[in-house]
C-alpha cells in the first residue's frame, strides 16, 4: 500500500488515488498531421521500465488534482511528487 | 487417577491453579487452569495423540509451543460452528471448550485411515502426477474425487458467521514486532526517547524465550524484569502495546498488518479478531527464532517434541511432557532443557549432544550421540542412540523414555525481513540463514538475527530501538541497556543425521528425507520445485520448523553447498490471518455504500420495485394491483405516451464548467460543436474515447457566456469527471476552465408526455411554454411548484418533455409537489422499465450499444462528429480498422410474431437451425413495444444498414429459443419527431 | 535419445518395490550448446511447450529453452490455474477452445497428470445489463462450438451450495452461466510435463540462465547473450509474458504492454466445499478450491505499473471481503498464503502471439491476466510461427500491428488502458 506525499493534503494511501500511467506521453498537438503510427505511439506505446517511471495520479479522494510522481515500479519508492502542469 | 496426572506440583508462570477449566477433547473430559493452552492442557491431562497426519494417518502429538507448531491442529467447536486448523499451542483453554482431533476417523486414537500408511510405498512425493492419466474422463470422475476426499484438514464451518470483527489502521513511529527480550527492549529504549512505540507479540504475556526458560536480567528474575519494563510501556501514552497479537505482513512504505486475536481474557464485546493496519517509521524485528527437528526414523512419534517446548510446558505451565526424557542436539540449550526438566521432576535418562566433548558432570551425557529411532508405534517406548559420526561396529544404545526432546538449532524467523525484501546470507559456519541488507526502514534483532544469548538480545534490541527512534527524529533515551550474564552462544553446528526409516522433515504434509531426496534425483533441483513437488513447506506451519532441513537435505543430495541452493520466497502473512479480520468493513454497504435519489423514500413508499445502476438503486416500475410486471411497464409506456409521465433522473451526472475557456474546451472534450451553442440553448453531445469508440453522451446546456451545464450517463458519473480533469490539468493546463461534478447537488425529473406543458404551465406560470419561447433543447431558469429550478426541454421518451432540475435538498419536494399537481392529469410515475422502452422506440443509445467498441459510425451518429479539430479521438477514427467496411452497425430489429418476447443476451444469426455458426451480431436492447405491439430490439449486426429489409434470426440457443424478425431503421416510432412538440 | 521413462500405475509398482530408486530424472540439466535451430526465451509453461511443439509438431528438436531461474517458477506457478474458453470476441473463442481441447488430452499426451479438472467455470451476475452481457457471450459461445449453459439461481444452489444466494445482500446473485468444460489444472506439472515430453524430444532446457541481450545483425536474429555465455540462435522466440516488453527491447522492438500486478490467496486447507470455479460480477473476484484443499481467490489488478511481486493489502482486503460475502463459509477460514503475479497488460487486454519486426524473431505475450489456460495453444501457435515464419489462422489476429490499425481486441471495451482490463 503506497503512500502517496499529495502537496495539498499530505501523505495519503494509495486507495485515494487513481493512476493515470506513463506521465511521459505526449498527445501530439496537431493530432490531424500525426501519422498513424506517431498517434498510435501516443495512444498504445508507453514506456514500462522496471525502475524509475514518471506517472500520473490523481488525488480523487482528495483535492482531485492529477499528480506527477517519481516510482520505482520494482521497489516501490518514491521520489519527487509535483503538480502535474501546474 | 488424578484429573491432571502430567502436572507439576509446583510451577508454572502462564496458569491460575485456583481456577480449574473443564474441556473436552475428542469427547472425553480433561480438566487444565486458567492460563493453558489446549496444547499444555492436553499434555497435562496425559493426551499423547491429538492428531493424524495427512498422508500417512501416522498418530501425531505436539512438537512445539506456538505458531511453528505443524502436528497439533484441532478443530474448536463442533457441526457447523466447528473451526478447523488451530493450533492448540495457540487455542487457550476456557471453560467448556470442545476441541477435536482432525484427519481421522472415528478419532485420532483409533484412526481407520491408518491403514493408509500401508500404502504409504505406493505414495512417494508427487505420485499423483505418475497416474491417474488414463481414461481421461476417469480423472473427473472417480480419481479426483478420490484425492478431494483425502483434501483439507478440518472442516469450513457452515453456520453464518456472525462474529464481530474489526480493523484498525494507526500510525507509528516505531513499531516493534515481537516481545522478547530483544523486543521489550527496544521497545524500552525507543519510547523512553519519545517515540511513538507499538509492542506487538504473539503471546498472552510479553517475554518471549523467558516464558519457557528462567533467565537473570540486571541481577533478577528475568520475567519481573519485562514485567516492570512492560509496566512502564504501558503506562506511557504513546505506546501501544497489543498481546496476542502477530505482525503477519510487511508491505510497501512500511505497512505492516498485525493480526491480533483477542480471546483469553478480553473484555466482553471484544471483536473475535482485529486486524491493525500499521504504518511505521521504523520497524525493529525482533520476531525470535525457531527450533530445528533432528531427522531420524519415527521422528514423528507423540513423545517426540521441540526441546525447547518440552522446557517451556514445564516452565510456563508446570506441565510434564513425560516422566523419563532423553534430550538430544546439537548445541547447547539441550543441557539448559534437561536441567529445566529434571528441576520439575522429569527423569532425565540421557542427554545426546552430536558433538564431541561437552560432557556435563550432573547429567547422564552421550557425548557424540544421537538418536538413531524411534522406539514405539503409536507413542514413545524408548530411543535407539548411535553416535553421531557413524563410526562402525557401534551396536547403539537402547534407552527406554517417553519423551524425547530434540533440538536441531535455530532459525532465525527472518519472514518480515524477507518480506520486507531484505536480502538473506547463509552463514556457512553458523549453519543460520541471516538477515543481510534491510528491504526499507528496519532492523532485526535479538534472536531473529541470529543472536542467542539473552545479553547480546538485550543489547541489540536496545541499540535498535534507538535507532528506530532516531529515524523519526527522537534523540538517544535516557539510561544503559539492561544486561544479563547468560552469554551462551548456542551455536549449533549443522547436523541433519543420515540414516533409514520414516525420518519427516515437514510433519504437517509428511514430507520425508527420502522424498526430498527423490525429488532431487528426479530433477527437481530448486528449492522450490522441492517445495513444490513434495509440498514441503506449504501447510499452516508454513516451513517454520522443515524449512532449514528441507534445504540442507537437498544441498547434500545435490552435492551443492547450502548457499547456492537458496531459500523459497517467504511470502505474508507469517501466520494464518482471519479472513473476516481481513474483509471487515467491506462487506456489503461497507464497500458499494447505496446511493439513493432524494426522491427514493417516495419511491419506496410507492412500492416501487428497485434496479440497481451502478451504486445507485432506481425504480424499475411501479407494481399495479392485478398486472404482471410486463403489463405494469407497458400500463406507465402508454399512458405516458398519451397523457404525461414523471421519471426520476437525478442519478444522472452533471457538470457545471465555466471560465474563460470553457466553449473552447468542450468543442475538444466533444465531437461535435459545443461553441456554437447560444446562451439558453442546449445540444446533444458525443464524448469518444481518445480510441475513436464512443464513450459517453449527454447533453450539454449553455447558462451564460462561459457557463455551462452538462450532464453525463449514470454509470459514467465518475469516469466523464476523472476524464475532464485530466485533459484541463494535463493536457490544456493552459486553458482556464473550472469544472465541477454537480451530481449531488441537483436532483432531477423529467415530465413527458403530451400533458407535460399543461401540467409544467400550472407548476410554473410565469414560464411561457409556447414553442418559440420555449423551443426544444432550450433551458430556462424558473420557479417550478415554488421551488427555483433549472427546466430543459429536451427528450428521451421522444415526447414533448421537459426535465426540472432544483438542488437535491429540494428533490423530494419538487416530486411530490408535481405529483400533486398532476392528480388531475394522471400524472404515471414510470420507472427505468419504461423510460428504456421509450428509448429503444425511438432508437436512442445507452451503454449497451456504446460498449467500448463501437465508434459513432457504428451507432449511426457519424454524422454528429465535426471533422475539423484536435478534438478528442477524432484522429483514432481515421485508422483503418476503424473505417473498414463490414462493421457492426446498429439496426433495428422487429420481430415478426407479434406475440413473441425476446430472452436477454440474444445473437443474430442468418438461420434458426441453432448449429454453430458466425452470427451477424448481437442484439444490445430489447423490450415488448405496448406503442407498437411486438417486441423490439436494437441490435449491431455486421453491414446492418445495408441489411435493412431482411429477415434475420434473434435466438437464444442456451435456451433453444429463436424468432424471425425483419432489420429496420432503429428508430421505431415517430421517425419525424413530431411528439416532440406536444 | 533415449526413451522416455513412461509412468503409471505400474512403474509406480514397480517403484514401490525397488525403493524408489530407479526413477530417472524427468528433464536432464544440460550445458548450453554454442547454438541452436531455435532457442526460446523463458521456460515457463508457454515457452516448455512451445518447445514441445516445435519438437513434436514440426520436427525441430534442436531446440535450447533458456530460463533466468528455475522452470515454471514465473506466472505459470503463481496464477489461479483457471481454464476456460467462454470468450466475447470470435478471435479469442476459437483461440482458447483449440487450447481447452489441447487441456483435454494434455495429461496422455504428456505422459504426465497435469490434473486438468473440468469441474465447471461459473460466472454468476447481479444486474440485467450483466446477465445480458454473459447471457450475450454465453449465446455467442455456443454458435462458436463452444459448451455453455445457462443457469437458475436454483441451477446455483444446486451446483455450489456454499454460495451466498441471498436476496438481502448489497448486490444479490440473479443467475449465471457456467462453461461445463473449464475448470483448473496442477500449475507446476504443466511446466514439468512440458519440460519433461519437450525434454525427451532432445530439446535442451537450461535453467539459471538469464539472458541478458538479444544481438541483431542486418535486421536479424544471431545470437542471444546470456549469463551462461553467447547461445547463437537461428530463430528466437520469446515467451517471458510480465517481461515482455524488457525482453522485447532488448531487440530494439517496443511493445504495447504495460506490467501490472495481479494478486491471489489461498486458506488454509479445508475439506472441499467449493467444487467449482466461481467468478463474481459485482466484485472481480474468483474462487475456488484446490484439490489440496485451499479457498484459491483471485481479484482484479493492484492498478498501477509494478513488477514488484508483492501486492497491495488494499487489493486484498477487497477480495477477502468479496469470497467472504459471497462463501461465507470462507469468513472464518484463514489466509494462508498471498502472492501478487507480475502481468503482461497489453493496450487491448488480448494477447500477443506474433513475428516481431525483426527477421527470426517471434513472441508470444501480454497475457494479461489470462495466460495460464493459453498455455498449450500459446505454444502450440508460437512453435507454428516460428516453424514456418508466419502465424497460424488462430494467432494471426493477435498481431503487433493491430495497435497500429486500430483492428483491435478489445474484449471488455475498456479503450488502449492497460490496467482497464
Amino acid at each position: 500500500m503506497l503512500l502517496i506525499p499529495c502537496p495539498f493534503c499530505g501523505a495519503r494511501d494509495e486507495t485515494e488515488f487513481a493512476y493515470g500511467g506513463d506521465a511521459g506521453v505526449e498527445r501530439p498537438t496537431d493530432p490531424e498531421a500525426a501519422t498513424d503510427e506517431a498517434w498510435t505511439d501516443y495512444l498504445c506505446f508507453h514506456d514500462n521500465p522496471k525502475g524509475p517511471h514518471r506517472e500520473l495520479w490523481f488525488h480523487r479522494d482528495g483535492c482531485r488534482r492529477w499528480l506527477e510522481v517519481e516510482r520505482d515500479t520494482w521497489t516501490h519508492e518514491l521520489g519527487a511528487v509535483r503538480l502535474s502542469r501546474p | 487417577m488424578r484429573r491432571q496426572p502430567f502436572r507439576a506440583a509446583e510451577g508454572g508462570h502462564l496458569i491460575d491453579r485456583t481456577e480449574p477449566l473443564r474441556f473436552d477433547f475428542d469427547g472425553h473430559r480433561h480438566e487444565g487452569y486458567r492460563g493453558d493452552s489446549l496444547a499444555s492442557g492436553l499434555l497435562a491431562a496425559g493426551v499423547r495423540i491429538v492428531a493424524r497426519s495427512f498422508k500417512y494417518h501416522r498418530p501425531r502429538g505436539v512438537w512445539g509451543f506456538g505458531p511453528e507448531e505443524p502436528n497439533a491442529m484441532v478443530t474448536t467447536g463442533v457441526r457447523e460452528e466447528a473451526r478447523p486448523n488451530l493450533k492448540a499451542t495457540e487455542v487457550p483453554l476456557s471453560e467448556g471448550l470442545e476441541a477435536f482431533g482432525q484427519n481421522a476417523w472415528p478419532s485420532v486414537s483409533w484412526d481407520l485411515g491408518g491403514a493408509a500408511g500401508l500404502a504409504g510405498g505406493l505414495m512417494p512425493a508427487g505420485f499423483y502426477y505418475k497416474t491417474f492419466m488414463a481414461p481421461a474422463r476417469w480423472w473427473p470422475a472417480l480419481y479426483e474425487p478420490l484425492i478431494r476426499r483425502m483434501a483439507g484438514f478440518g472442516p469450513a464451518p457452515s453456520a453464518p458467521d456472525d462474529a464481530f470483527y474489526a480493523k484498525r489502521r494507526i500510525h507509528a513511529d516505531v513499531l516493534v514486532a515481537g516481545g522478547g527480550p530483544a523486543g521489550v527492549a527496544a521497545a524500552l529504549a525507543a519510547a523512553r526517547a519519545g517515540a511513538r512505540v507499538v509492542l506487538a507479540d504473539e503471546n498472552v504475556r510479553f517475554g518471549g524465550d523467558l516464558l519457557r526458560a528462567p533467565g537473570e536480567i540486571d541481577e533478577g528474575d528475568g520475567l519481573d524484569w519485562i514485567d516492570t519494563a512492560v509496566a512502564e510501556l504501558e503506562a506511557m501514552s504513546h505506546v501501544r502495546l497489543l498481546r496476542r497479537a502477530t505482525v503477519a505482513g510487511y508491505y510497501d512504505h512500511n505497512l505492516l498488518t498485525v493480526a491480533e486475536r483477542p480471546g483469553g481474557e478480553a473484555p466482553a464485546g471484544a471483536p473475535a479478531a482485529r486486524l491493525w493496519f500499521v504504518r511505521a517509521r521504523d520497524v525493529v524485528i525482533a520476531a525470535g527464532a525457531h527450533e530445528r527437528p533432528l531427522l531420524f526414523d519415527g521422528n514423528d512419534r507423540p513423545g517426540v517434541m521441540s526441546a525447547s517446548a518440552a522446557g517451556g510446558y514445564a516452565h510456563a505451565y508446570g506441565v510434564l511432557a513425560g516422566r523419563n526424557a532423553v534430550v538430544a542436539g546439537n548445541n547447547d540449550s539441550i543441557y539448559r532443557v534437561a536441567r529445566l526438566l529434571r528441576s520439575a521432576g522429569v527423569g532425565i535418562a540421557a542427554v545426546a549432544d552430536t558433538r564431541s566433548g561437552g560432557d556435563i558432570r550432573d547429567l547422564p551425557c552421550r557425548a557424540g550421540g544421537t538418536v538413531e529411532r524411534v522406539l514405539g508405534s503409536r507413542r514413545v517406548r524408548g530411543v535407539l542412540l548411535r553416535r553421531a559420526d557413524g563410526r562402525a561396529g557401534d551396536k547403539g544404545e537402547r534407552i527406554a523414555c517417553d519423551l524425547v526432546a530434540v533440538s536441531g538449532g535455530w532459525s532465525p524467523a527472518v519472514h518480515l525481513h524477507a518480506q520486507a525484501r531484505g536480502s538473506l546470507g547463509y552463514n556457512e559456519e553458523r549453519g543460520l540463514i541471516l538477515p543481510d541488507r534491510p528491504g526499507g526502514a528496519n532492523r532485526s534483532a535479538g534472536a531473529a538475527a541470529g543472536r542467542f544469548d539473552l545479553d547480546g538480545c538485550l543489547a541489540e534490541g536496545w541499540t535498535a530501538g534507538v535507532a528506530a527512534a532516531a529515524s523519526s527524529g527522537h534523540e538517544r533515551p535516557a539510561g544503559e541497556p539492561p544486561r544479563s550474564p547468560d552469554r551462551s552462544a548456542w551455536e549449533a553446528p549443522v547436523f541433519w543425521q543420515t540414516g533409514g526409516g520414516k525420518r519427516f522433515v515437514d510433519l504437517q504434509y509428511d514430507v520425508t528425507a527420502a522424498d526430498v531426496d527423490l525429488a532431487a534425483r528426479e530433477g527437481y533441483r530448486s528449492v522450490e520445485h522441492v517445495k513444490r513437488y513434495t509440498a514441503l513447506g506449504m501447510g499452516t506451519d508454513q516451513g517454520k520448523t522443515s524449512g532449514m532441513a528441507g534445504l540442507v537435505l537437498l544441498s547434500e543430495a545435490l552435492g551443492r553447498p547450502v548457499a547456492r541452493t537458496g531459500t523459497t520466497t517467504f511470502r505474508p502473512p507469517y501466520t494464518p490471518v482471519p479472513m473476516a479480520a481481513m474483509a471487515s468493513g467491506l462487506i456489503g454497504e461497507g464497500r458499494d455504500a447505496l446511493r439513493r435519489t432524494a426522491a427514493d423514500d417516495w419511491h419506496e413508499a410507492r412500492g416501487a420495485l428497485f434496479t440497481a445502476a451502478g451504486l445507485w438503486r432506481r425504480p424499475r416500475y411501479y407494481p399495479r394491483e392485478g398486472m404482471d410486471e410486463e403489463e405494469a411497464i407497458s400500463a406507465e409506456v402508454r399512458e405516458t405516451r398519451a397523457g404525461v409521465g414523471i421519471v426520476d433522473v437525478g442519478t444522472l451526472g452533471k457538470v457545471d464548467i465555466q471560465g474563460r475557456d470553457a466553449a473552447a474546451f468542450l468543442d475538444l472534450l466533444y465531437a461535435n460543436r459545443m461553441s456554437s451553442l447560444k446562451t439558453g440553448r442546449g445540444r446533444y453531445g458525443l464524448m469518444l474515447r481518445e480510441d475513436g469508440r464512443v464513450f459517453d453522451d449527454g447533453v450539454v446546456m449553455r447558462l451564460g457566456e462561459n457557463h455551462f451545464y452538462l450532464t453525463t450517463t449514470t454509470a459514467h458519473q465518475h469516469e466523464a469527471m476523472q476524464h475532464i480533469e485530466l485533459l484541463l490539468q494535463t493536457v490544456w493546463p493552459e486553458l482556464e476552465v473550472y469544472a465541477t461534478d454537480v451530481t449531488e447537488h441537483w436532483f432531477a425529473a423529467a415530465l413527458a408526455g403530451p400533458g407535460s406543458r399543461a401540467l409544467l404551465g400550472r407548476a410554473a406560470p410565469e414560464l411561457d411554454l409556447s414553442d418559440d419561447a420555449f423551443p426544444m433543447m432550450a433551458v430556462r431558469a424558473a420557479t417550478v411548484a415554488g421551488l427555483s429550478a433549472l427546466v430543459f426541454r429536451m427528450s428521451f421518451s421522444g415526447e414533448l418533455s421537459y426535465e426540472i432540475a432544483v438542488p437535491a435538498d429540494q428533490g423530494l419536494a419538487l416530486w411530490t409537489r408535481l405529483l400533486t399537481e398532476g392528480r388531475e392529469d394522471g400524472l404515471t410515475p414510470y420507472g427505468t422499465e419504461a423510460m428504456g422502452t421509450m428509448r429503444i422506440e425511438k432508437g436512442h443509445v445507452t451503454h449497451a450499444e456504446a460498449d467500448g467498441r463501437t465508434t459513432p459510425d457504428d451507432l449511426g451518429l457519424g454524422r454528429m462528429v465535426r471533422a475539423e479539430g484536435p478534438g478528442i479521438g477524432k484522429r483514432s477514427l481515421e485508422l483503418p480498422a476503424l473505417r473498414r467496411k463490414g462493421r457492426q452497425q446498429l439496426v433495428g430489429l422487429s420481430v415478426i410474431d407479434g406475440e413473441a418476447r425476446i430472452p436477454p443476451g440474444c445473437q443474430v444469426v442468418e438461420s434458426d437451425d441453432m448449429k454453430p455458426a458466425p452470427p451477424l451480431g448481437h442484439v444490445t436492447s430489447f423490450c415488448y413495444s405496448p406503442t407498437l405491439g411486438r417486441a423490439l430490439a436494437l441490435a449491431l449486426v455486421e453491414n446492418g444498414r445495408a441489411r435493412t429489409g431482411q429477415t434475420v434470426y434473434i435466438a437464444s440457443p442456451m435456451i433453444d429459443l429463436s424468432m424471425a424478425a425483419e432489420i429496420v431503421s432503429p428508430v421505431f416510432y415517430d421517425a419525424q419527431g413530431t411528439r416532440l412538440h406536444g | 535419445m533415449a526413451a522416455m521413462q513412461r509412468y503409471s500405475i505400474f512403474s509406480l509398482l514397480r517403484g514401490a518395490l525397488s525403493g524408489h530408486r530407479d526413477w530417472e530424472p524427468a528433464w536432464r540439466a544440460p550445458e548450453p550448446k554454442p547454438s541452436y535451430d531455435v532457442v526460446i526465451v523463458g521456460g515457463g509453461g508457454h515457452g516448455l511447450a512451445t518447445a514441445y511443439y516445435l519438437a513434436r509438431n514440426h520436427g525441430i528438436a534442436n531446440v535450447a529453452v533458456l530460463e533466468r531461474g528455475w522452470i515454471g517458477g514465473g506466472n505459470t506457478g503463481r496464477n489461479t490455474t483457471i481454464v476456460r474458453s467462454n470468450y466475447l470476441l470470435p478471435e479469442n473463442q476459437r483461440f482458447y477452445e483449440h487450447s481447452l481441447k489441447l487441456w483435454e488430452g494434455l495429461s496422455r499426451d504428456l505422459n504426465y497428470n497435469v490434473m486438468f479438472s473440468p469441474r465447471g467455470v461459473i460466472n454468476v451476475f447481479h444486474t440485467d445489463a450483466q446477465r445480458d452481457y454473459w447471457l450475450r457471450r454465453h449465446n455467442g459461445m455456443r454458435y462458436a462450438g463452444i459448451d455453455a449453459e445457462l443457469l437458475t439461481r436454483a441451477d446455483l444452489a444446486r451446483l455450489v451450495p456454499a454460495l451466498n444466494l441471498s436476496p438481502d445482500i448489497r448486490h444479490p446473485i440473479i443467475g449465471g452461466v457456467m462453461q461445463p468444460r473449464g475448470g483448473v489444472a496442477r500449475h507446476d506439472a504443466v511446466a514439468w510435463g512440458y519440460a519433461r515430453a519437450a525434454d525427451a524430444l532432445g530439446v535442451d532446457i537450461i535453467q539459471d540462465c538469464e539472458v541478458t541481450g538479444i544481438d541483431v545483425e542486418g535486421g536479424r536474429v544471431t545470437r542471444l547473450q546470456t549469463s551462461r555465455g553467447p547461445i547463437g540462435a537461428g530463430r528466437v522466440g520469446l515467451a517471458v509474458a510480465g517481461h515482455s516488453s524488457r525482453l522485447a527491447e532488448m531487440a530494439g522492438v517496443r511493445l504495447p504492454i504495460e506490467t501490472h500486478l495481479l494478486t491471489a490467496t489461498v486458506s488454509e486447507p479445508v475439506k472441499p466445499f467449493i467444487d467449482t470455479v466461481v467468478s463474481i460480477a459485482a466484485t472481480h473476484a474468483y474462487v475456488s478450491q484446490t484439490d489440496k484443499g485451499e479457498v484459491l481467490i483471485g481479484g482484479s489488478l493492484d492498478g498501477y505499473n509494478s513488477w514488484s511481486q508483492r501486492g497491495s493489502p488494499a487489493r486484498l482486503e477487497d477480495i477477502l471481503a468479496s469470497a467472504s460475502e459471497y462463501f461465507p463459509r470462507v469468513s472464518r477460514l484463514r489466509q494462508l498464503r498471498h502472492w501478487a503475479g507480475v502481468m503482461d497488460m497489453s493496450m487491448d487486454g488480448s494477447p500477443i502471439i506474433a513475428k516481431l519486426p525483426v527477421e527470426g524473431l517471434a513472441m508470444t505475450g501480454g497475457w494479461c491476466y489470462g495466460g495460464f489456460k493459453a498455455t498449450p495453444a500459446s505454444g502450440w501457435c508460437l512453435a507454428w510461427t516460428l516453424a514456418n515464419d508466419a502465424p497460424h489462422t488462430l494467432n494471426a489476429p493477435f498481431s503487433l500491428e493491430r495497435f497500429r490499425t486500430g483492428a483491435v481486441l478489445d474484449e471488455n471495451g475498456a479503450g488502449p488502458v492497460a490496467w482497464g482490463h
